[in-house]
């Protein structure tokens, strides 16, 4: 089987690559699969885009690089502009509707959107976007089993924020699940 | 012996190379760092400082790499296990200090997470082109051990082997990553104290002033001995004799010399280790190292989907070189072909081995990226239709 190859942009201090980190562990530690996270990177990564690879399949991966993702999250207008062009046909995309307005897009590619900033506010703490991204992330895809990614999170986040990473967690994949109902209906 | 299992993480961890790397120190017994921070071998010395307070080691921030270097070699003088870590730009700062190691025959390990150069280059993208400055850096002749891992776990491994190897035989050993094998975040499993084996220093149990510190045992490495217990010691990157003290003439120059070469290349069985795949009857064999063996491994399923015996042989220690399986191997298939992310540099120690008994190919790349597997692929696929062994009809023709 090839590899299902995962994109992830954003800006430094979403936590986009703890994103990376958590969906790479939950598959590598937690469903027993192969998975290899790089991290895009320059030496001015600090705040401006960056981006995570993740790339995750029953077999070793040999090639780390993501080349054309199935899976795409863009949480910036820039990571939309610069990664949206690399999704293979038939791609998903997944994207913060009140950060990123959509451009064109091939007919194959499925959309949805989520308000995660407005989530993570409501939650009553910004930092947790990228667990609600996460959440959302596991309903669409189903790439990483619900299980494999609670305990990722639980060994991956300081032991104080566990419970309301879980949350934000739950509050992202009940939108991803809501979306994808709206989507078959 | 078996390290101290309040010092391992065992386990299944999710870490980048690098902080495997740091890990496997702390397994092998390492307690010292002295670092000056560079991209892409800084999460190594960060790791390390934040777990040596844990288990009772130091580290040391340095004004620049020549103070990290010699620093990390008064750290092992005075009784520790130390590494040095750095990357290009600062490997060559500190190649006065390797050559000074092996010199006083110093058992440390230094690793170069390698990255596109020359000079700055590109710090935060991959390239093996320090494979021959890990041989030739350092002026003098002097031989070297150099590892090269191709994942993150092995970057846990190795630097364990770079530990044990350094202290078997006394001499510095290189762990030359790259890029991305240190920036790769992969499953890593650190085991348990009991599936560990350290090698621990070789001290002499002989009496101050009965001991002499250059005088070989018939491995021709000589024995250490503790700081505190009486010996009078002297260490010089002059030419010494037997107790230390410089000697500077012919005579002695050729025996230290001849002797520090020997150790390594007269134990070279017990050093060299390579991984073989697919080479029982294979056409054409690649050579390759670090993350580029990876992506030679995804050429060489494509090539043999196409009916092309196809093998590869890895080098995890790059020096010394495998020569006598190298050669062998020459005799066995048509082609050798040598990816690596350089302009082709193990590739001439490939040819000079090879010595014409097979053809050799270089795939050759100047950094900042890894190759494209269709890269390799296509040098493999010519490589079958000159040696006429193309079993199937080339991708193109189909």
């Amino acid at each position: 089987m090839a590899s299902s190859e995962i994109k992830i942009g954003g800006l430094g201090g979403q936590g986009v690559i703890m994103a990376g980190m958590i969906l790479g562990k939950a598959a590598s530690l937690h469903d027993e699969k192969f998975a290899t996270l790089i991290q895009a990177f320059g030496p001015e990564a600090r705040g401006a885009a960056c981006s995570a690879q993740v790339l995750i399949d029953d077999d070793p991966i040999l090639y780390p690089y993501v080349v054309s993702p199935q899976f795409l999250v863009t949480l910036s207008q820039d990571a939309f502009r610069q990664f949206a062009p690399e999704l293979r046909e038939g791609g998903v995309l997944m994207f913060d509707e009140d950060m990123v307005t959509l451009g064109k897009l091939p007919p194959s590619i499925r959309t949805y959107g989520l308000p995660a900033m407005r989530l993570a506010e409501s939650l009553g703490r910004k930092q947790v976007l990228n667990l609600i991204v996460v959440g959302f992330f596991t309903a669409i895809t189903g790439l990483v089993s619900e299980a494999a990614a609670r305990a990722a999170i639980r060994d991956t986040v300081p032991p104080s924020t566990i419970a309301l990473n879980l949350h934000a967690f739950e509050v992202g994949f009940a939108q991803g699940k809501s979306r994808l109902a709206d989507k078959t209906n | 012996m078996k390290p101290d299992s309040r010092g391992l993480l065992s386990g299944r961890l999710f870490i980048d190379g690098d902080h495997a790397c740091a890990e496997g120190a702390i397994a092998a017994g390492c307690r010292f760092t002295a670092g000056y921070p560079i991209t892409p071998s800084t999460e190594v010395v960060e790791r390390l400082a934040q777990r040596f307070p844990f288990v009772g080691g130091t580290f040391i921030q340095m004004e620049d790499e020549l103070a990290a270097s010699i620093t990390v070699l008064g750290a092992v003088w005075g009784g520790a296990k130390a590494i040095c870590v750095t990357s290009g730009p600062g490997f060559s700062l500190m190649m006065e200090h390797l050559g000074y190691a092996a010199m006083t025959e110093t058992p440390v390990v230094f690793i170069d997470v390698q990255r596109g150069g020359p000079s700055t280059g590109l710090p935060t993208l991959p390239a093996q082109g320090d494979m021959m400055q890990a041989r030739w850096g350092t002026h003098g002749d002097c031989r070297f051990i150099a590892l090269c891992p191709s994942s993150p776990q092995e970057c846990f491994d190795l630097t364990i082997e770079a530990f044990n190897l350094s202290e078997r035989f006394r001499t510095p050993v290189l762990l030359m990553m790259d890029e991305v094998v240190g920036h790769m975040t992969e499953r890593v499993v650190i085991p348990s104290a009991d599936d560990l084996d350290i090698v621990p220093r070789r001290y002499t149990d002989k009496a101050p002033g009965e001991f002499k510190l250059f005088e070989p045992r018939d491995d021709l490495v000589p024995d250490m001995c503790r700081a505190g217990q009486g010996h009078r010691i002297h260490l010089t990157g002059l030419t010494h004799d037997e107790r230390g003290y410089p000697v500077l003439n012919a005579d002695t120059q050729d025996r230290l010399v001849r002797r520090l070469a020997d150790k390594i290349e007269r134990n070279a069985a017990q050093i060299v280790r390579v991984e073989e795949r697919n080479l029982d009857g294979a056409d054409i064999a690649v050579v390759a190292y670090g993350i580029t063996a990876r992506i030679a491994e995804r050429a060489i399923e494509m090539a043999r989907a196409q009916g092309i015996q196809v093998g590869s042989l890895r080098l995890i220690t790059a020096w010394p070189f495998p020569t006598e399986r190298l050669q062998r191997l020459a005799s066995e298939v048509s082609a050798i072909v040598v990816p690596e992310l350089n302009l082709g540099q193990m590739v001439l120690e490939v040819e000079r081995v090879v010595a014409g008994r097979c053809r050799v190919i270089s795939v050759d790349h100047a950094g900042g990226t890894v190759h494209l597997p269709k890269q390799i692929h296509a040098a493999i696929e010519s490589a079958a239709r000159e040696a006429g062994v193309m079993r199937l009809p080339l991708a193109s023709e189909r």
